[in-house]
């Protein structure tokens, strides 16, 4: 069930090719920015073209190079893959714009740096998604650590290397844990490939499989789970595209998928439930959704609010995961488009107020809504949707979670969303109080703040219509693509 | 016999006729010295593909030298292992001269010209010599010829503490070059044969005599000096740091690399290891000291302030890693080691060329000093990045490579705290890189007040292009590894005792 076609290495070349551009062009501003949006434009073309025929339920296998024992370069596109590679296809060509937007209102400096990374960044991203085993996925995957340093650290002021500092400890660090447990895996078993429903039963001692299962989630340590969650917030000083595209989309879901690939392609829900997997893991998640959001309560930069929202946030994913039954996983799976739909908006927005009125300060933002109504509308929107209430996608995943939950006889992991529900609200409702219903200190400091350019307010208005389609027609294509990855791991149909 | 057949003879003596025909003609007109040079080198390096390729067609190539039948006569012997290993240290050697040319006018006094290329041109020699021979004693004359050579070369910095760092290595080398006669003496008198292959038949029947202890003792320790190998580096961070550019390069990729392969050479070819593994243990002591190596020159290259320095340093934490393979012992691991003797000779290669240019452009090469270094030489910092990250070994460099075969050789060996070790050694390599990538890419001078702004300009040509070569073949023999293993799997399959 296989089709042959170069498109899969297609997705991943396109972004590198114009990493090589932009930087020969990167004298001519207006040439570079042009780069980048047909870059991405033909990005998201070759991925949508591999869409009809992943939603035939067919796979797309490519490989690419032979490289060392343990595993070839090699692509296979997937339905799950697919759910992550068409989120950052559809939000990078969105970011480009708004980057574009941003960066020159701020006029920052390294734009070209910038651009070019961000490039090779999402090249890393769709690797990722298109990995067939372990060793391409953690090749993407350190790739993707070392090339968005250069974009935390973009401000180059000490506290912005101190943050890179951070940064770069914990996912280096991360990533030597994956290539002990990728190599670990290729000595039990003699593959790294990904087989739905698992490959590991039977390889190793219960011990020795359960110590694995640590050294992959110390490895995802871009999945930003508790204790291991700072270099997140510490990444906030990156310009606002950088942490709305990276920090909320393409690097942590890159843990987040890897968590889930190894659940589901490497363990198996059986396995991993014999060993005890699932109670570890939902241990882990409920601590983190529940602390992150208590966190999230006392910051008063935005960002970094939205920093430990995310950490939380991806935890839901883990949660899903940890129930080990099919709703949980659809749930988990379901989680990780609908998050980055909603969270980016959130970030953009957050740029917004940056760009219109310098202000990073939740307190600063008083009756900030008066002068810029639609951007404010569009925040309170995302932050509804995060909360979990309709019209917005964030209910979709949180129903299935909370069904899956009660399916798995695990009532305490319903207990756990309901909290994190009240505290979502606790954090965002005085953000959107503040906002709209707050007055100035000083009436005239706003005098001079407007709506932030339309290369920035579109993609806002885009992502939130996103997210409301989302509601509106889950099947399509995400909820379609997530029963055929269901269907793949559990080898049935979906009820 | 055609030209083709004397190739092997005529790698050792036509840089050795070069060195004649340089002195000579540089006696006339020193311009001469550079182009004379350089054809030498391109055109060993062109006779070193050659034999590679008949190696990896034919088999192991033997040249009896003036006829003479060994045990008699000396021999020349190339196999997979070395017909790797010469084109690698060829391929460097071209890459230093070309490199030279610009950094020797500025560093090297224009009288002095002539015998620093003659002394060059000796020194390869001399590598090359004991890369081919298969003779032992052979191996010892060619090891004396390239240090001496070495100690001059050092010492043509013409600064005081490079006087320093050359009679200090001019001590060590002289004690290591003792320590290896002493133990080419005792195989004698137990085989009473110095061809490598006799030797290599003759052995096992004496593999308990105190003497055959005795005298691998000696060759291990004598070369381990050579190559560097912790705690036995103490010449190596001055040499490197002290001599000029130019030098620097090359005996940091080639001559360590040689000496490297000399101690494999003897280890598994000459001991073989039956020797290593049953009658004379040391495989974990090795693997031991070599994760210590790994580890504490890298803390070590994290202290310096100064940019060779801390190149020299990371150097010991390199060697490491192969001595790494030579203590696993096993196919994979030894794969791995092999792969980093190329992977480190490209990436330090590059990394030196690059602290050679900022010298050249800057005058110094005090970390303090390059804030914003990208700016003002952008390519040479891109150069250092990528082969800085395969000294990290990150995906898909071939730094990272050889770090998974060695990780994988471990873990098959059951030696699962070393790979651990290694793993988590390998990130300190960070520490260091990192130093560097800071300071050039984040940091700008211009904020700072009390710093000289950076007003260096890219290098010219004959400086950049090697450079950049390096660094992007750390990048594509990386990815294309599958392609370089299949020099180096017959090359591990044949020291442990294979086809």
């Amino acid at each position: 069930m296989g089709d042959t076609t170069l498109l899969p290495a297609v997705a991943v070349a396109i972004p590198l090719l114009a990493s090589v551009l932009i930087p020969l062009v990167g004298r001519h501003e207006n040439i570079r920015e042009a780069v980048t949006i047909v870059a991405a434009t033909a990005m998201l073309g070759s991925v949508l073209a591999m869409l009809p025929s992943i939603l035939s339920g067919n796979q797309i296998a490519l490989s690419l190079l032979p490289m060392v024992p343990g595993g070839d370069l090699a692509l296979r596109v997937d339905a799950f893959g697919m759910v992550f590679a068409l989120t950052a296809a559809i939000l990078w060509l969105l970011n480009s714009f708004y980057a574009i937007g941003y960066m020159r209102s701020l006029q920052e400096h390294a734009q070209t740096r910038f651009y070019f990374c961000f490039a090779v960044a999402i090249a890393a991203a769709v690797g990722i998604a298109f990995s067939e085993n372990l060793l391409t996925l953690f090749i993407f995957y350190e790739v993707l650590t070392i090339i968005t340093y250069p974009l935390v650290v973009h401000a180059e002021t000490p506290e912005a290397m101190k943050a890179g500092r951070k940064y770069l400890a914990y996912l280096l660090i991360g990533g030597v844990f994956l290539l002990a447990a990728t190599i670990l895996t290729y000595i039990l078993t003699g593959t790294t490939t990904f087989v739905p429903g698992g490959f590991l039963a039977g390889s190793g001692s219960r011990l020795v499989l359960q110590v694995l299962f640590l050294l992959f989630m110390i490895g995802f340590v871009k999945a930003a789970w508790m204790p291991l969650h700072s270099w997140l917030p510490a990444a906030m000083v990156a310009p606002t595209p950088v942490s709305a595209f990276l920090h909320a989309v393409a690097v942590v879901t890159a843990g987040v998928f890897g968590i889930v690939r190894v659940a589901g392609w490497v363990y198996g829900m059986e396995l991993m439930a014999s060993l005890g997997l699932g109670t570890l893991l939902a241990v882990i998640a409920s601590f983190t959704i529940i602390t992150a959001s208590l966190f999230a309560l006392t910051e008063d930069n935005l960002k970094r609010r939205l920093a430990y929202s995310t950490v939380s946030q991806l935890s839901y994913i883990l949660l899903g995961v940890s129930m080990l039954s099919i709703t949980g996983m659809i749930g988990a799976m379901a989680h990780i488009p609908i998050h980055a739909f909603l969270k980016i908006t959130l970030f953009f927005v957050a740029g917004a107020v940056i760009v219109s009125a310098g202000k990073e300060c939740i307190s600063d933002m008083k009756g900030i809504g008066r002068k810029m109504p639609v951007t404010v509308l569009m925040f309170s929107a995302a932050a509804i949707g995060i909360c979990g209430l309709p019209p917005l996608s964030g209910i979709t995943s949180k129903i299935y979670l909370a069904i899956g939950a009660v399916e798995a006889g695990m009532p305490v992991l319903l207990l756990v969303l309901i909290i994190s529900a009240i505290l979502n609200a606790a954090y965002f409702f005085p953000v959107i109080y503040t906002m709209m219903l707050d007055r100035p200190d000083d009436e005239h400091s706003l005098d001079r703040v407007t709506e932030p350019p339309l290369l920035m307010l579109i993609p806002i208005i885009l992502t939130v219509v996103a997210s409301v389609l989302i509601f509106l027609y889950p099947s399509m294509p995400f909820m379609d693509l997530i029963e055929i990855a269901i269907a793949e791991i559990t080898g049935s149909v979906i009820p | 016999m055609t030209v083709i057949d004397h190739l092997p003879v005529l790698l050792i003596a036509i840089p050795i006729l070069a060195s004649l025909l340089i002195l000579l003609v540089g006696w006339h007109d020193r311009r001469f010295c550079y182009p004379i040079s350089l054809i030498t080198v391109l055109s060993q390096f062109g006779a070193a593909i050659i034999i590679f390729l008949q190696v990896m067609r034919e088999g192991t190539v033997a040249y009896h030298l003036g006829s003479w039948a060994p045990p008699f006569g000396i021999e020349l012997l190339i196999d997979s292992f070395n017909g790797f290993i010469l084109m690698v240290i060829l391929l460097l050697s071209a890459a230093t001269v070309i490199y030279a040319r610009r950094s020797v006018e500025s560093e090297i006094e224009p009288e002095k010209t002539v015998p620093f290329y003659v002394l060059f041109q000796l020194l390869v020699t001399g590598l090359v010599g004991m890369t081919i021979t298969g003779d032992i004693f052979n191996l010892y004359v060619f090891l004396e010829i390239s240090s001496i050579a070495a100690y001059a070369l050092i010492a043509s910095a013409q600064k005081p503490r490079a006087y320093v760092a050359s009679f200090n290595y001019l001590i060590l080398g002289s004690i290591a070059g003792g320590f290896a006669l002493i133990g080419i003496g005792n195989l004698y008198v137990a085989t009473g044969t110095l061809n490598m292959l006799d030797l290599a038949r003759l052995l096992p029947a004496s593999y308990e005599l105190a003497t055959v202890h005795a005298a691998f003792l000696f060759l291990v320790i004598g070369f381990s000096i050579k190559a560097a190998f912790f705690p036995l580096h103490l010449w190596l961070p001055d040499a490197y740091a002290e001599s000029p550019s130019a030098v620097t390069v090359l005996i940091s990729t080639v001559m360590s690399k040689v000496s490297v392969y000399a101690l494999l050479r003897i280890v598994f070819s000459i001991f073989t290891t039956a020797y290593i593994f049953t009658s004379f243990p040391v495989n974990d002591l090795i693997l031991f000291i070599a994760t210590v190596a790994i580890i504490a020159g890298a803390i070590l290259a994290i202290a310096q302030d100064n940019l060779k320095r801390l190149l020299a340093y990371s150097s010991v934490s390199q060697i490491g890693y192969i001595m790494f393979a030579l203590g696993v012992s096993n196919q994979v691991a030894l794969e791995g080691g092999i792969l980093h003797i190329l992977g480190h000779a490209l990436m330090k290669g590059c990394l030196f060329m690059v602290a050679g240019l900022i010298i050249y452009r800057m005058g110094t090469a005090s970390l303090k000093e390059l804030g914003g270094l990208s700016k003002a030489m952008p390519i040479s910092c891109a150069a250092f990045a990528l082969a800085g990250a395969s000294m990290i070994g990150i995906p898909p460099t071939i730094g990272f490579m050889s770090k998974y075969y060695l990780v994988l050789g471990a873990l098959e060996a059951d030696h699962w705290i070393y790979a651990g070790a290694l793993l988590i050694g390998s990130l300190l390599a960070v520490g260091y890189i990192w130093r560097f990538i800071e300071i050039a890419y984040f940091k700008d001078n211009d904020h700072d007040e009390g710093h000289r702004q950076v007003r260096a300009r890219e290098g010219p040509v004959s400086m950049l292009l090697p450079m950049v070569v390096l660094a992007l073949l750390c990048l594509f023999l990386g990815i294309f590894v599958e392609g370089v293993m299949e020099a180096v799997t017959p090359a591990a399959t044949l020291l442990l005792g294979g086809a």
